[in-house]
């Protein structure tokens, strides 16, 4: 059961407004202080993720934010942009980056995947259940 | 915290202070005030992320656009940076590895061109 629940549309301007909100709840449940900054990256980046997604596919409907704290601090974020182009966690080294033939998009996305996979242990990156899209589902322990 | 953006010289170098949030949403400030630094002649770029407090992959993905930019141009390229949160996301990233990174300005300044 989500104890929050956000949507919003797909802009940019909306990604902020999502980071801190996603760190207000996890501070509430109990997240460790020394972790919040990286749960403020990682729903930054997955909504970062989402929100490019959604405006390559030309998709209108809102990206949605799921915090809830029932034994761990879960974030599911959720695309509805077709899966195919969704999934694909691309991990790039230093010479992969510093590719001129690298455009800055892609190295968004693979800097973007990088982040999350660093900073999230328990992350995973799936179909929706239902319907066309993605879910990028964060857990982090609670300390109390 | 809205992002800053103020230009400096130091010798030949120019010097682009960087604070508050740099993420999908303003990056793409940051990309054209790099743009317009380099349009107008600057070889020797250091950008000071010291009073950044946040940076997410789309200014990460601008950063490394300015230091190719600036590498075609046979330019330079650097960032200041000493907060240990902001040094995580490079080591995660491998993007330590590609760009220069100086504790300060001063190092950065004097480090070569």
């Amino acid at each position: 059961m989500a104890t929050v629940r956000l949507s919003f549309s797909p802009a940019p301007v909306h990604v902020r407004t999502a980071r801190l909100v996603g760190v207000a709840v996890a501070r509430r449940a109990g997240v460790r202080e020394d972790l919040l900054d990286e749960v403020r990256l990682a729903i930054g980046e997955a909504c970062t993720r989402a929100v490019a997604l959604h405006r390559q596919y030309g998709v209108v409907e809102p990206v949605l934010v799921e915090m809830s704290d029932s034994g761990a601090y879960s974030v599911r974020v959720v695309d509805r942009a077709p899966i195919e182009a969704s999934i694909g966690l691309a991990a790039l080294d230093a010479d992969q980056l510093a590719n001129e033939s690298l455009n800055e998009d892609d190295l968004t996305t693979g800097v973007g995947f990088a982040l999350l996979a660093g900073f999230v242990e328990d992350l995973q990156v799936r179909p929706v259940d239902e319907g066309v899209g993605t879910e990028v589902r964060m857990v982090w322990p609670l300390a109390r | 915290m809205e992002l800053s953006l103020a230009t400096r010289t130091v010798g030949e170098h120019t010097v682009l202070e960087v604070g508050g949030e740099v993420d999908v949403y303003t990056a793409p400030r940051l990309r054209e005030r790099l743009l317009e630094l380099i349009d107008a002649g600057a070889r020797h770029v250091v950008v000071d992320l010291g009073r950044v407090d946040f940076l997410d992959s789309t200014g990460l993905g601008v950063l490394v656009g300015a230091l190719k930019r600036l590498r075609t141009a046979d330019g330079t390229f650097a960032l200041v940076c000493d907060k240990e949160p902001l040094l995580k996301i490079f080591r995660i990233t491998a993007l330590d590895q590609v760009f220069p990174l100086y504790p300060t300005v001063e190092a950065a300044t004097g480090a070569g061109k």
